[in-house]
């Protein structure tokens, strides 16, 4: 676990990609044969099943180093995460055991069904005889999170130079079904187990914004241009009588989504669509915040279907008759996908994403401002002869979004991050004025240069005046300018209605806190929104 | 009456009619140690330790108005007897013992527990009141023995050589860099940013021994500091200067890289957990050796730490107090700085 253990700490402290990439190059150069497999199910999220209990593992913790509980909450609320608070707070190893990975990974998952007591005896044991990073890998491995800055794209990467194979291969062997205790590194790499998986996705392609005038691009004949949608990117696979519904962070999500089943009766097989998962009410598309309902669940009521009921607007297609059409220029891809959809005999739940038709730039400019009529957040732009590419490519594609929203709030809350910015308060609530009082309207975390999150942290600890565990309040005084994507009604939020991704645009050190946005403002900007 | 109170200039003793460490100008200031949040400059008339008058000499031009003491020297003050005690936190560094009609109390400014090889060992004194940091006192801050720190420290730099890199070392102008030039191991010449390098002639005209080191210039060739090892303040840590060197591998030496965020958050390439003050150990063991019936906690996890001190039985106290603003000692340097960037170094 220790030549593991020293990836972690490279990954962790370079920010640069190439030399994560040849870190992690080096690691599978390197590595013991059977953890390679287990590394790549950790990096891609596919945990297995959690042994102990949070709560028992730190109960244990908190015995062990014979501190207070609200000692071990302060630590942790410093710290900002579970594992490494855990590694810190424990009394020094005694004793020193090296396994490889796979040992401990399948030692774990022996604990499966033992009691309480054999499990607490064998962490014990093992938190006596490990350094403070190994066991904070260690701890890593109970949980099975283990988020630590690799994308998907940029393991692949990794694997694809160390192996000498094609990156998109790459990515499709990693994707499909597998079991890291059942295959080895090389069959892995070489994809032996995806010829007979039929739900494996393709990458997705990305856009770039946009990042000239669109006068720019050159004829107006040579693009395609699509409402650019709020919703999930789904991936529908159609193989062998079997359907599997992709979201965009390559999780399958076919359950969640009951309306598009009857896909699998009568979508011919060989079949890949790309496209928007949106809710969607008699033609209309409607509002991200109604389609959360349906987010993240393992069951679907009856309610929840009537409530936000879902359709798909396809886009692109990828597979036809069984085969990779990627390279097939887009103008052909339409072409095709708009004979499939056609043939459906279920209309009106997967339709068609429609191809905006214009003159000229200024006038799909003045088509642009109406996206937030029909809950679009812009334009995608795409070249008829693009290939569908693995990932994101710049001159292909490009997303030509509607200008966001902004509100001057002020700063009432701050409490500390955590991960990178753990020592600094870096998640701030924020205000505007209703009367004479403030009204919380939103909480944002990023947007500030480190720069200007080292003063803001200063000003918080000058001006803090209340403490709620690790929240402050602080004086309201630091203003900054909310950028948001929508306004909805909420009843969840004292302010009667919440902002869709608010973020912090810029710190406006010009304005003073009586300056501000007042919530009629808010309420104002709703109405005309819900018009 | 207590012999000591918090005002808004600093921890005044009426008896005496002193300052320790005051943050505003006063006419008689005593002084724990040389870093700028306890240390300021514009008082009338400074009292401190023999090896901390260097540094107010170097930093502010102080020479006429500073009075010194050695460790276990006694002084009167309008009958407050004040006796000085090595804190072990940097060169000089001092608790301040006051006696006042059998009444005792330690001010002990920044202090770690651990020898460093350079600061005179840190020295527990019997008081009723003790006056402590909190830099580190959370239970998450464990340290290392230096010893195995500094063994990171070399073989992380010989391992940069044979990768062609510049190690370049991220400490403190005074305190840490003196810590690190007379403990490093390696036999690479050491190169110093000119604060380093000002504060350490500071030092041997005072008496103290340092290994050499050389003032960084431009004249020196890039492949000659690759070739040795490089060391700057933090306020350095992401300059032009350093982006311009071969290759070069930025490791900080600080109590806060003990935590992966600390590293991760100044995008270092190392980062070593050498501190100059107290660990959570460090700072219990302290306390119950002054057998003190009261603590005042001041800069640091101050609420957190009091409120443990309570619940073990120790009577304990949040104070606030303007000490642990690392940006004073980070403004020094960078003026300092400032200057270099116009030598172009």
């Amino acid at each position: 676990m220790k030549r593991f253990a020293q990836l972690i700490q490279e990954l962790e402290l370079s920010n640069k990609t190439n030399d994560k990439i040849e870190a992690l190059v080096t690691y599978f150069n390197e590595a013991d044969e059977r953890d390679k497999p287990y590394v790549i199910a950790m990096f891609t999220g596919k945990r297995p099943k959690r042994p102990i209990t949070t709560t028992l593992i730190k109960q244990w913790a908190i015995e062990l180093s014979g501190i207070p509980e609200w000692l071990f909450t302060e630590s942790y609320h410093s710290v900002g995460d579970l594992s490494e608070t855990i590694a810190l707070v424990l009394p020094a190893a005694e004793h020193n055991i090296d396994k490889p990975l796979h040992r401990w990974i399948t030692e774990l998952a022996a604990l499966q069904g033992k009691t309480d007591e054999e499990k607490k005896d064998y962490i014990l044991n093992s938190w006596n005889s490990l350094a403070t990073q190994e066991r904070f890998i260690f701890n890593k491995l109970i949980s099975g999170n283990f988020r630590i800055g690799v994308s998907n794209k940029m393991l692949v990467n990794a694997i694809a130079k160390q192996s000498e194979q094609d990156a998109n291969k790459i990515m499709h062997s990693i994707m499909g079904k597998w079991q890291p205790q059942e295959i080895t590194y090389q069959d892995l790499t070489a994809g032996a187990h995806v010829n007979t998986d039929n739900s494996w996705p393709y990458p997705f392609c990305l856009a770039y914004a946009i990042d000239t005038e669109p006068e720019n691009l050159g004829a107006t004949t040579d693009w395609q241009a699509e409402w650019k949608w709020d919703g999930i990117r789904g991936q529908i696979v159609k193989r062998n009588g079997e359907l599997f519904i992709w979201s965009r962070g390559e999780e399958l999500v076919t359950d969640q989504f009951p309306e598009l089943h009857f896909l699998k009766e009568e979508l011919p097989d060989g079949i890949v669509l790309d496209g928007e998962i949106l809710a969607v009410k008699d033609g209309k598309v409607l509002s991200f915040s109604t389609l959360q309902q349906r987010l993240n669940r393992k069951t679907i009521n009856k309610s929840q279907l009537d409530n936000a009921p879902i359709g798909f607007y396809t886009y692109d297609i990828l597979e036809y008759e069984g085969k990779d059409i990627r390279t097939t220029v887009l103008a052909k891809r339409r072409e095709i996908l708009e004979k499939i959809i056609n043939k459906l005999s279920t209309k009106s739940i997967v339709v068609l994403s429609p191809v905006i038709q214009f003159k000229n730039w200024q006038e799909l400019a003045e088509i642009r401002e109406r996206a937030r009529e029909i809950n679009s957040e812009g334009i995608m732009l795409k070249h008829m002869n693009s290939i569908f590419h693995a990932g994101r490519k710049r001159g292909d594609w490009w997303k030509w979004k509607i200008n966001p929203y902004t509100v001057d709030t002020v700063m009432i809350y701050a409490q500390k991050g955590s991960g990178r910015r753990a020592n600094f308060y870096t998640d701030y609530t924020f205000a505007v004025r209703d009367g004479e009082k403030l009204i919380t309207i939103a909480k944002a975390y990023s947007g500030l240069t480190d720069k200007e999150i080292k003063e803001v942290n200063s000003f918080v600890n000058k001006n803090a005046m209340e403490k709620f565990g690790p929240v402050r309040t602080v004086k309201p005084e630091l203003v900054f300018e909310i950028a948001f994507e929508g306004i909805a009604e909420s009843k969840r939020h004292k302010a009667g209605l919440a902002l869709r991704f608010p973020r912090i645009a810029r710190w406006r050190k010009d304005k003073k806190a009586d300056e501000i946005n007042t919530l009629d403002d808010l309420r104002q900007l709703l109405d005309a929104a819900s018009l | 009456m207590p012999l000591i109170q918090f005002t808004n200039k600093g921890i005044y003793c009426k008896q005496g009619d002193f300052y320790i460490d005051p943050w505003r100008p006063v006419d008689k200031a005593v002084i724990t140690h040389g870093h700028a949040d306890h240390a300021k400059w514009g008082n009338k008339s400074y009292l401190c330790h023999t090896l901390t008058k260097p540094i107010l000499e170097e930093r502010y031009g102080l020479y006429d108005n500073v009075e010194t003491l050695t460790y276990n020297q006694q002084i009167d003050i309008n009958g407050v007897k004040l006796s000085m005690f090595p804190a072990g936190h940097v060169i000089g560094s001092a608790q301040i013992r006051l006696e006042y009609k059998g009444e005792i109390v330690v001010v002990s400014g920044d202090y770690k527990t651990e020898y460093d090889g350079i600061s005179t060992a840190f020295e527990p004194v019997k008081c009723h009141t003790f006056v402590s940091e909190s830099t580190f006192g959370l239970p998450i801050y464990k340290w290392q023995p230096q010893q195995f720190i500094f063994e990171n420290i070399d073989s992380w730099i010989a391992d940069n050589h044979t990768k062609n890199k510049t190690s370049v070392l991220v400490a403190y102008s005074l305190g840490k860099a003196q810590r690190l030039i007379q403990n490093l191991k390696s036999d690479y010449p050491i190169f110093v940013h000119r604060t380093i390098a000002a504060l350490n002639e500071a030092f041997k005209r005072a008496g103290v021994e340092l290994p050499s080191t050389t003032q960084i210039n431009p004249e020196i060739k890039k492949d000659e500091l690759q070739k040795g090892i490089v060391i700057v303040p933090p306020a350095l840590a992401d300059s032009k200067w350093i982006k311009s060197l071969t290759n070069p591998a930025v490791g900080i030496c600080s109590g806060w890289m003990a935590v992966r965020a600390g590293r991760r958050w100044r995008s270092a390439d190392a980062g070593f957990a050498l501190s100059d003050h107290a660990d959570w150990p460090g700072l219990l063991n302290a306390i119950k050796a002054t057998e003190a019936e009261k603590v005042m906690v001041t800069h640091g996890s101050t609420a957190i730490f009091s409120r443990y001190l309570n619940e073990i039985g120790i009577e304990a106290e949040e104070v606030k107090t303007q000490y642990g603003d690392e940006e004073a000692e980070e403004k020094i340097e960078a003026s300092a700085e400032e200057k270099t960037t116009e030598k172009q170094i």
